[in-house]
């Protein structure tokens, strides 16, 4: 899916739990996430650090998509 | 006299092994004197084959961290090949189907325990299993059905491979029922490379089927979409396929091999909630999703930034679907038809989130 959208001209950032599945299928904007089960939170944490973790994760997410790549990247 | 059997091992996940569903999946390996679920299918198959020991692992311990995984296997593994009295002569794995992150899981093992223990391996996948990509050059993998529903065949074909593994037998994909590794063998042919090729180059000239002897591998990659300039005036849109719907899931979709998508609305809700939304995948636990769905799909995190002024807009619609055993050209449907009605509304990029 983010490959198509990516070939409709949107730079997509594909937050992922399993970054070889995203490298293998092909995405080009990779942000590595927490965990398969909650891969935008951490339930061991306190709520205050869980929002700080998932806030950094989207922040990333948007450098990922204002960065002009050349080729597959993982923004970690 | 009686024949000694062979002795295998056999990997599988929690699932196959009746440790537990989702909520097993981050269990370490762990070892099982003799066969287990599957494995006693493979001992079916071929009366001289034993399973000797079962290891078994949750997806998530393995997947979330694939060489820390494989370490931990090889690790239980050394530990108890200390104490048999039979050393190895074959692991099998799975059979994975189509489920990513045990076939990750079972073409990892595989290739550690040819390359660090010498014993050959051999999984089953069905040939969109991500794993395939990654490993079909160091693992032989039977072709297997895309689920469970293929169990008999691809035991049928594991264990006939495997065994000629054992007995050292070159395995031919196409008569073996394997996935293409893309090594060369050498065999001799009636004629020679030049009439060949000039034969094959007449039957193009005329407009004939020809089948070309050496098939160039399809890479499906897109050219990276340019960045986003001005991030303060654009419009973004969150897409998950971790299958975060509305309570009630309103359109059905399906917790595993979705056919289909949901369109809803996010405008003027500020985050999810355990009583607004909910998780329909089948493959991952859902209770940390479903305590809090902003884990899954980050409404929080992107209206804190959209406040902040960080980008333009977030669009008022987010699409999602499950993403658990769907096939790839029901994926790129999925794709094209929600970038084409992001392109159509003005939305410029997108966040797209996977468990």
């Amino acid at each position: 899916m983010v490959k198509e959208f990516e070939r409709a001209g949107l730079p997509t950032a594909h937050i992922c739990s399993i970054v070889p599945i995203s490298k293998t299928v092909g995405a080009n904007r990779i942000v590595p996430a927490v965990a398969i089960p909650h891969p935008l939170g951490d339930p061991k944490k306190p709520p205050d650090e869980e929002r700080a973790i998932r806030l950094a994760l989207v922040e990333r997410a948007l450098e990922a998509i204002t960065t002009e790549i050349q080729a597959q990247t993982v923004f970690d | 006299m009686m024949t000694r059997k062979t002795p295998v091992i056999h990997y599988m996940n929690q699932f196959f092994a009746g440790i537990g569903a989702e909520e097993q999946a981050g269990a370490r390996p762990m070892w099982f004197d003799g066969s287990k679920g599957p494995g006693r299918l493979l001992e079916s198959a071929d009366s001289e084959l034993q399973v000797i020991g079962t290891i078994a692992a949750g997806d998530n311990f393995m997947a979330e961290n694939l060489e820390a995984g494989v370490d931990a296997v090889l690790a239980l593994l050394d530990t108890h090949l200390a104490e048999a009295a039979d050393r190895p002569k074959l692991l099998l794995a799975g059979p994975a189907f189509n489920a990513g992150r045990y076939g990750m899981a079972c073409a990892a093992v595989c290739m550690a325990v040819q390359e660090r223990l010498g014993i050959p391996a051999v999984t089953a996948l069905h040939p969109e299993n991500p794993a395939v990509d990654n490993y079909r050059r160091q693992v032989t993998i039977v072709r297997a059905a895309s689920n469970v529903m293929g169990m008999q065949d691809a035991v049928d074909g594991m264990v006939r491979v495997g065994m000629k593994r054992v007995r050292g037998e070159p395995i031919v994909a196409a008569a073996d029922g394997t996935l293409l590794r893309g090594l060369r063998q050498n065999h001799f042919a009636a004629s020679s490379g030049a009439e060949r090729a000039l034969a094959m180059l007449l039957k193009k000239l005329s407009g004939e089927q020809f089948e070309t002897e050496y098939a160039m591998p399809v890479f499906d990659r897109v050219p990276p979409a340019p960045a986003i300039k001005d991030l303060a005036t654009a419009t973004l849109a969150i897409v998950t396929s971790g299958g975060i719907v509305p309570h009630g899931n309103p359109d059905r979709i399906e917790s595993a091999s979705a056919s289909k998508f949901g369109a809803y609305s996010i405008a003027g809700l500020d985050s999810l909630t355990a009583e607004t939304h909910q998780s329909v995948h089948g493959g991952y636990d859902p209770t940390y999703a479903n305590a809090d769905p902003n884990r899954v799909l980050p409404l929080d995190a992107l209206r804190a930034l959209e406040r902040a002024g960080r980008f333009g807009r977030l669009h008022d619609i987010y699409y999602a679907t499950v993403g658990n055993a769907t096939s790839v050209r029901r994926a790129v449907r999925f794709g094209q038809e929600i970038a084409a009605m992001l392109v159509n509304v003005g939305v410029q990029a997108v966040v797209f989130t996977s468990t």
